[in-house]
């Protein structure tokens, strides 16, 4: 897996440019924001249309939409990757141990595993959150309590395949403790998997911690981008003509989101490569491969191979 | 027959363990249903008073924990259900729930099936068709539409037919203004108020259908079996359902069982955005107000739900699969 094969991936490469974006603007929102402060209420006049003072309006409340914005974007990136990175850390942990300790630590994890899994995840966050308070951390804490099972039953799938290989078996002859071959051995086999799980539960915490700040779960006074949605669906934005408040904060959701997934198919791409875009430069190759092999059968296995 | 007793036995635990959990997480965290009430009735009344009303409905905030618990257990698997201490005070949680449910499973569960069906033939038509236009195209547009956010998706539907054009109607489930029945104005006013939500569902939850479908169908495609179908001279058509398709369907099947969850969650938020009034919205009210037995009885129904459809997914699975049957 090597950098130069994601910049290669049109799609790996759209979604780091869009992920690249945001780490900008969540690094230094002053560079971006018109104001320092973005939560002044009465700043401006309330529901002002876009203008180059506003360039997306401001809310009912007189707050300029641009700069919540550009302020919502760390609120948003901490959450995601804190989330997508402690429940991959979990699920890392729980799926190797599970399958090289086998027995009955397996059968307890595995099972662990699984109910969480079937838990229906989204009413259980809402409760969770609803009576956990309303701080990131314990949005991160909801977010990874619901999140790992899913990578844990892949890490786990995986390490089962590596269980006898015989470098593990070296270092157990070697005598080394059965923390460091799961750490030093087993994972460093098992990168590409944990870089893939972990844009999917990035991905996963965006959208799902956004949607927890859109019913008003969420910490209330952040300006975090599913927070600006629940202002704006609480004031009613839509009803008093001010589509702009609920278009961009949603926008921003569906781009960060974009980015990860885009990042994480481009990885299955780059690891399965049947499943890469077939470019028209290829197909002519492949026609003309497929011509000179007469008969039909074979013309399409040609075709296949030089796909 | 091991693996069917193994598989029970993990269905009932996980049934246990939702249980536990949203018996036990409400009750440890701060508010209660005498604060919410108070909340919500703005009337200046002690909380004595109101704790003795909502006790009438069976609110016991002075028994012990874990006899609490074990009635909680035994009533909810009998189905007495007890009465709302929420919003909807005192009415039979077995009433909200059977009010609430057609809704869901009409707009929801239709859709979904919609959903999983189109995805899949148009999965199984892209990945059969390699580098044609519909697969150039079709996987980085659905790997962007299958995760934006439902409920915004919800929004800008409602921005455009509902507000702006005027064309559909943006909440609840039928103009109020109709008699309930079968006479055709009703039904055209449920169908008319189901659109939109049913669009919104359907845009972000296809892509994921279609994308599996043919990446499953890309790897199943290249096995020496369609070869083998393909030597023997049979139909195009023949070989791409019945050799490729049946195959690339299999994990798609159990997907299609665990997105249940995912897909009655993505609900919760679009009942909310368009005010339809499905077990999703209920969820939200009970939470809102402290409303502990509906809100347990929602998330064992949930619970349930996904059990159920895994447990159809498995037979299904040994019904199309020879190999899983030998392995049962």
């Amino acid at each position: 897996m090597k950098f130069a094969s994601l910049v290669k991936n049109r799609k790996a490469l759209i979604g780091l440019i869009l992920f690249g974006i945001t780490v900008v603007v969540s690094l230094f929102p002053g560079l971006f924001a018109s104001q320092a402060d973005a939560d002044v209420i009465g700043a401006f006049a309330p529901n002002l249309g876009p203008s180059t003072a506003h360039l997306l309006g401001t809310t009912s409340y007189g707050e300029d939409i641009f700069s919540q914005l550009v302020f919502g974007a760390r609120q948003v990136l901490v959450i995601a990757l804190a989330a997508g990175g402690f429940a991959t850390v979990l699920s890392v942990l729980i799926g190797i141990t599970a399958a090289y300790l086998g027995g009955v630590v397996d059968e307890f994890l595995s099972l662990i595993t699984n109910v969480v899994l079937i838990l229906p995840t989204f009413p259980l966050m809402i409760i969770l959150a609803r009576y956990a308070g309303t701080s990131n951390w314990v949005m991160i804490f909801v977010l990874v309590a619901t999140g790992w099972s899913y990578g844990a039953n892949q890490m786990r799938a995986q390490a089962l395949s590596l269980r006898n290989r015989d470098f593990l078996e070296a270092a157990r002859v070697r005598g080394e403790r059965r923390a460091y071959i799961i750490l030093f051995e087993m994972m460093p086999t098992m990168t590409s998997l944990i870089v893939a799980n972990f844009l999917g539960s990035a991905l996963y915490s965006v959208l799902a911690a956004s949607g927890l700040q859109f019913i008003g779960l969420g910490n209330r006074s952040s300006d975090s981008w599913g927070t600006m949605l629940y202002w704006a669906d609480s004031q009613e934005a839509l009803q008093a003509g001010n589509a702009m408040w609920i278009i961009a904060p949603g926008l921003a959701i569906a781009v960060l989101s974009a980015a990860f997934a885009l990042m994480n198919y481009a990885f299955d791409e780059i690891g399965n490569p049947a499943l890469r875009p077939v470019r028209r430069k290829d197909l002519r190759k492949a026609k003309k491969a497929a011509e000179t092999l007469e008969e039909k059968g074979a013309g399409h296995d040609a075709y296949v191979e030089a796909v | 027959m091991r693996f069917v007793v193994r598989r029970l036995s993990m269905f009932l635990f996980t049934l246990w363990a939702a249980m536990t959990l949203n018996f036990f997480i409400p009750r440890f965290m701060p508010g209660n249903p005498v604060q919410a009430l108070q909340a919500r009735i703005r009337v200046k009344e002690s909380p004595a008073a109101l704790a003795s009303i909502l006790s009438s409905f069976g609110y016991k905030p002075n028994a012990g924990l874990v006899p609490q618990y074990l009635t909680y257990l035994k009533d909810m698997l009998t189905g007495q259900w007890g009465a709302s201490i929420g919003l909807s005070l005192g009415e039979p949680v077995r009433d909200i729930i059977l009010q609430a449910m057609p809704w869901t499973l009409g707009l929801i569960g239709l859709t979904t099936v919609i959903a999983f069906a189109l995805g899949n033939v148009a999965g199984i038509v892209a990945g059969w068709r390699r580098g044609g236009t519909l697969d150039s195209w079709l996987p980085s547009t659905l790997v962007v539409t299958a995760n934006l956010p439902y409920y915004w998706v919800g929004m800008l539907l409602i921005l455009l037919f509902a507000t702006t054009l005027n064309w559909l109607p943006a909440d609840f489930n039928y103009d109020p203004t109709i008699l309930p029945g079968f006479s055709p104005g009703f039904v055209g006013s449920v169908l008319q108020h189901a659109v939109l939500p049913a669009f919104t569902l359907l845009v972000t939850s296809i892509g994921g259908w279609i994308l599996t479908m043919r990446n499953n169908m890309i790897t199943t495609v290249a096995e020496d079996y369609v070869r083998m179908a393909r030597a023997k001279g049979l139909a195009d058509r023949r070989i791409m359902f019945g050799y490729a398709a049946r195959n690339a369907m299999l994990p798609n099947i159990s997907g299609f069982a665990m997105s249940l969850g995912f897909v009655l969650s993505g609900s919760v938020l679009v009942e909310y955005v368009f005010n339809y009034p499905g077990l999703g919205y209920q969820l939200l009210n009970a939470v809102d107000n402290n409303d502990y037995p509906l809100m347990q009885v929602l998330f064992m129904l949930y619970t349930v739900a996904v059990l159920v459809a895994l447990l159809a997914a498995d037979f299904f699975m040994v019904w199309l699969d020879p190999r899983a049957r030998e392995k049962g």
